[in-house]
């Protein structure tokens, strides 16, 4: 099951671990992504607190954890090819997997398609 | 993004529109950011082939009389009264204790001269020009001209096919021009007045066209296959790369001209004869050395470091990143800022603080790109 939250980042939950990254509008705001400032695995994120940055050539961008838990591994492909976000950004630009520490954390996120009637109302 | 309702719009503003622009708010105008391909690609387009930028949000002034190059040169630091016909200089309009009010490029075009200021600080210069100015000249802002830049290896062939004659006999061929030489062409009888110069480290052009003929212009130079449109973005990196520096970033009213690396723009003779505004503390900096330097700087990896970042020798701050950003011909992050002079040597190791981490980076000869002008 795949969710998204309001500051454009997706989770895709699979049992007790989930994949995270940025949404393709997120990248399409953001330009051509240079750089991804990812966490270090072992490192426990607090939902909506910062977990990674993003850095295009325009500006560099917070990105929130969707919900908190431990980094399990970071998306390795991301250092030497940081474009594979504007190609890829919700499948092979995912940024980190993460153990969830809480899976009701989920409630309150939004699914596919309050995502993207979200986005027709900004 | 919603733009403010009192920004300008720039006289191409639908044609950027109808090319997938962008558009950002700019010195008070809406500026196209980038096209659908992107700031990198256009980039590399512009180092490749030649891309077309619209700089009408800078300032066109035309300032006329007897005296005006005498004048000028009350207000900055460059030789205007041996400026030749046809020529034109980069300079600097300086604040009384020598700070840095705007740089410009000024031209002498024959029975005037003229000149291109920053957007950002067009009206702020107008009053002080306008507060200052001698009896018997005039000082005109010419916002009925558009300025295009056309830039990059192939930008001479595109001129050259795009048909423009000379507007008097005898007068060189438009691709023919020189680096910092101008002229007055005629293009399906609009007039053009045509510099070669730019902002991007490429050859190129520069072009000032009445708003009224700017679409038609502009499409005609887009219909060539080497040209396509390139937004801000890549501007700002194009310039970063070519070791240019930015008014508002690089440059200030907190700056003068030989920390900021500058010192080309002070003329031989008024380096001999003063009488700019601040010339002791110029001079000063000049003979003895200034106390800080611009510098660029190359960063190990592809992590940006922006504008504000502290830099550090060892655990001592000794200065600050004033631009910064990835550049792709470089392929990697580049950076300028201003460091102490002890630290301001080529290959000198320092440490730029992003986020909370010291990033590894080596001070480095401008420009970060080799520069192809055409001599």
């Amino acid at each position: 099951m795949r969710y998204y939250t309001p500051q454009d980042e997706w989770i895709e939950v699979d049992g007790a671990t989930a994949t995270v990254g940025i949404t393709d509008y997120a990248q399409g705001q953001l330009g051509d992504i240079v750089f991804v400032d990812l966490p270090e695995p072992g490192r426990t994120v607090e939902k909506g607190k910062e977990a990674a940055v993003v850095e295009s050539v325009k500006t560099a961008a917070d990105v929130y954890a969707p919900v908190s838990g431990t980094v399990t591994e970071v998306n390795a492909a991301l250092a030497d090819n940081p474009a594979l976000v504007n190609e890829s950004a919700e499948g092979e630009g995912w940024f980190f997997r993460l153990r969830l520490a809480d899976p009701a954390e989920l409630e309150g996120l939004m699914d596919q398609a309050a995502y993207q009637a979200s986005l027709a109302a900004r | 993004m919603a733009l403010d309702a009192d920004l300008k719009a720039l006289p191409l503003d639908a044609l950027h529109r109808s090319l997938g622009a962008r558009m950002v708010p700019f010195a008070g105008h809406a500026m196209p950011l980038h096209y659908s391909e992107g700031v990198i690609a256009e980039h590399l387009w512009t180092r490749a082939h030649a891309g077309l930028f619209d700089v009408s949000h800078m300032g066109q002034l035309q300032l006329s009389g007897e005296g005006a190059a005498h004048w000028l040169e009350t207000l900055c630091p460059g030789d205007f009264t041996g400026l030749r016909p046809g020529r034109m200089r980069y300079s600097l309009l300086l604040a009384e204790d020598g700070g840095i009010l705007d740089d410009l490029m000024v031209t002498n075009a024959g029975d005037r001269l003229d000149l291109v200021v920053n957007g950002a600080t067009r009206e702020a210069d107008l009053a002080h020009m306008a507060a200052r100015l001698a009896p018997g000249l005039a000082l005109v802002h010419r916002d009925d001209l558009a300025l295009l830049a056309l830039q990059g290896p192939d930008a001479a062939a595109v001129i050259a096919r795009l048909g423009a004659v000379p507007a008097a006999p005898g007068g060189v061929a438009v691709d023919a021009l020189k680096f910092l030489q101008a002229g007055s062409f005629v293009w399906r009888g609009v007039p053009l007045a045509v510099s070669r110069s730019g902002y991007t480290g490429e050859d190129g052009f520069e072009i000032s066209v009445p708003v009224a003929a700017a679409e038609a212009l502009a499409g005609a130079l887009l219909a060539d296959p080497a040209v396509r449109p390139i937004g801000l973005g890549a501007r700002d990196s194009l310039r970063l790369e070519a070791g240019l520096p930015l008014y508002g970033h690089d440059l200030s009213p907190a700056t003068e001209p030989v920390e900021a690396g500058l010192a080309f723009a002070i003329s031989k003779r008024r380096k001999m004869e003063g009488g700019f505004p601040g010339a002791a503390r110029i001079l000063k900096a000049l003979f003895e050395g200034p106390a800080r330097k611009r510098v660029g700087l190359r960063l190990e990896g592809r992590q940006p470091a922006r504008e504000g970042a502290a830099i550090h020798a060892g655990d001592a701050e000794v200065g600050v990143v004033t631009s910064g950003g990835f550049g792709p011909s470089v392929g990697g992050a580049i950076a300028m800022g201003y460091v102490a002079a002890s630290c301001a040597a080529d290959g000198t190791a320092l440490a730029i603080e992003v986020r909370g981490r010291r990033l590894p980076a080596t001070v480095v000869p401008l420009p970060f790109w080799q520069k192809s002008y055409a001599r």
